[in-house]
């Protein structure tokens, strides 16, 4: 028998439990995060009109760079004041 | 037959007086018996032995040392050895058999009359390389924290590894507590520093951790430090391994290793540099990846996005021919001295070659060389960053003309102004390219810094070597060096 040492951090990242789809978005907000990749802007800005139409408040926000993620205090604006959020990517 | 509850883990102190350490397996010692049952009788010696516990003969002045704890704590390299013991610790030692050094050692006249005058002595068994593994883990074994992982005698272990997703497609060597023990003692560090923090789990690593992953990737342990060093840089925010790894692009950590390590180590920088060959260059790049895939958790498929990967994502690392350059190395023109060694890693993708054959000026192989960049990433990308690779027989073209660094940066880089309007947006029939606001204007191919130099590559042939790039700097990664300490 052979024994040998866990290369790995030895722990997973927590999982999470999805939250449940809304019934409807009427009366909810939306956050639409455009990870400043080119175009992103104009996918976000028709998702806005549907979400529009149906009934939701949408809040846009920009991430400084989409080569690295989310900057904490983002993270922590989008969940607090949204409740559900749609990221662009897009090229 | 001992059990594991009995087996000493601690440092034992020895008795105070003489001692003399012994093993029955040894001509010397037992040529010897005879004085040491002399010795313990006129001069209170203690004998230990390390294999026969009734040699050389059962008595109260013998001690077994069953588990070579004695012998692998106060470092016992020869039977026999005399030693002097104050407070548990040995004040001299003498090994071997020396009638007149025995005498004068113990204070003790006439022994062993009828013996030889002298025997060399014969190798502790402490020592014997069929053991010394198997006692630094029982010895040294408790400083490693890791989880330990049992393979069972009927699985292949080489197998097992894989089937634990621990591996980057290539065998990885186990990493048993021996071997993990033996990569420890290429660095002073304690196993259980924290060197850095690994994306994308944001998992902290130590120094243990890194041993084991360089011990799969078959590093040796002499490039533990050049390991450690680049773990530490390319965790740094301004290198921004996340962004690396989740990018869909083809990029990867490119290491080079600077300053007199890269020579201890036998790194290449000659022939075949940034290829397959050298241990050293083959297997620090990929120990480096593994820490990212097993301790950070990033792999293909999951944070790791890239559209087609690279080659050298398998890890690359390589060192600058210093010695052969007539510049100053790329350490040295990012504020570092010559003789401190260094890791400096550069997000890229894979490397083209260049070629010019004919160039017998420097002006000519400049130029030629920024018409080549001008399609580096694609034609219409302008503000990006490289990484060269100069060829031993193009810098020659340089050293004989007494260019130095700056000029041939400056000359490269007058070369490589573009004219916007060629790049903007459906020029030459081409959709890509910059936004119609940059038209009119020029812009350079490669943001100010952007042109990372080395020297490296074979003594033959009219080539050199470069890299695309990624995101430039501030918003993607920093090119980043680190010193290796030990």
């Amino acid at each position: 028998m052979t024994t040998v040492l866990d290369p790995t951090s030895e722990s997973r990242p927590e999982q999470r439990e999805l939250v449940l789809r809304p019934e409807s978005l009427d009366g909810l907000t939306i956050g639409l995060l455009d990870i400043s990749k080119p175009r992103g802007d104009v996918f976000l800005d028709r998702v806005e009109e549907k979400l529009t139409d149906l009934g939701a408040s949408v809040t846009r926000f920009m991430k400084p760079t989409f080569a690295k993620p989310a900057p904490v205090d983002l993270r922590h604006e989008i969940a607090t004041s949204c409740d559900a959020v749609i990221e662009a990517l897009a090229d | 037959m001992h059990t594991m509850a009995e087996m000493t883990t601690a440092k034992p102190p020895l008795p105070d007086g003489l001692v003399a350490i012994v093993k029955e397996d040894c001509p010397t010692c037992v040529l010897v018996a005879p004085v040491l049952a002399d010795l313990a009788d006129r001069a209170s010696m203690t004998t230990i032995t390390q294999d026969n516990a009734a040699f050389p003969q059962v008595a109260d002045w013998v001690v077994h040392d069953h588990d070579l704890a004695y012998s692998w704590f106060h470092e016992i390299d020869t039977v026999p050895t005399l030693l002097r013991v104050v407070g548990g610790e040995p004040t001299e030692r003498l090994e071997g058999w020396k009638r007149e050094d025995w005498e004068a050692f113990t204070g003790v006249d006439g022994l062993g009359v009828d013996l030889p005058d002298w025997r060399p002595g014969c190798g502790s068994l402490s020592v014997d390389p069929n053991r010394t593994d198997e006692l630094a883990v029982r010895f040294s074994g408790s400083t490693m924290s890791s989880r330990r992982v049992e393979i069972a005698a009927l699985e292949d272990e080489w197998e097992a590894l894989y089937d634990r997703d621990w591996s980057d497609g290539l065998p990885v060597v186990p990493p048993t507590e021996a071997r993990v023990l033996r990569m420890l003692e290429g660095t002073t560090r304690a196993p259980d520093e924290v060197v850095a923090v690994v994306p994308p789990d944001l998992a902290d690593v130590t120094v243990e951790k890194i041993a084991i992953n360089a011990v799969m990737a078959g590093c040796k342990p002499d490039y533990l430090p050049v390991v450690i060093a680049a773990v530490e840089a390319i965790c740094t925010d301004d290198f921004n391994m996340h962004g690396v790894l989740a990018t869909t692009m083809d990029v990867g950590p490119i290491i080079i290793v600077n300053g007199p390590i890269a020579r201890e180590i036998g790194m290449n920088s000659g022939g075949n540099v940034l290829g397959q060959g050298n241990r050293a260059n083959a297997t620090i790049g990929r120990a480096v990846q593994l820490v990212v895939r097993n301790v950070g958790g990033g792999k293909p498929g999951g944070v790791d996005r890239s559209a087609h990967g690279s080659p050298h994502k398998i890890g690359l690392a390589f060192a600058e021919d210093e010695v052969g350059s007539p510049w100053n190395s790329l350490a040295e023109s990012r504020g570092f001295d010559a003789e401190q060694s260094t890791v400096t890693v550069w997000c890229g993708g894979g490397p083209q070659v260049f070629v010019d054959q004919l160039s017998r000026t420097p002006e000519s192989l400049t130029k030629h060389f920024a018409n080549y960049l001008k399609t580096n990433l694609a034609p219409k990308m302008a503000m990006m960053e490289t990484l060269l690779v100069i060829g031993p027989e193009h810098m020659s073209r340089y050293r004989d003309a007494g260019w130095d660094r700056a000029r041939f940066l400056a000359e490269l880089d007058s070369h490589l102004q573009l004219e916007t309007d060629d790049l903007i947006r459906g020029a030459d029939g081409i959709d890509e390219g910059l936004p119609e606001a940059f038209s009119g204007n020029t812009i350079g191919k490669f943001w100010p810094g952007g042109i990372h130099v080395v020297h490296a590559g074979g003594a033959t042939g009219l080539f050199s070597m470069a890299f695309s790039g990624w995101v430039p700097p501030p918003k993607g990664s920093v090119c980043t060096t680190k010193e290796i300490t030990r």
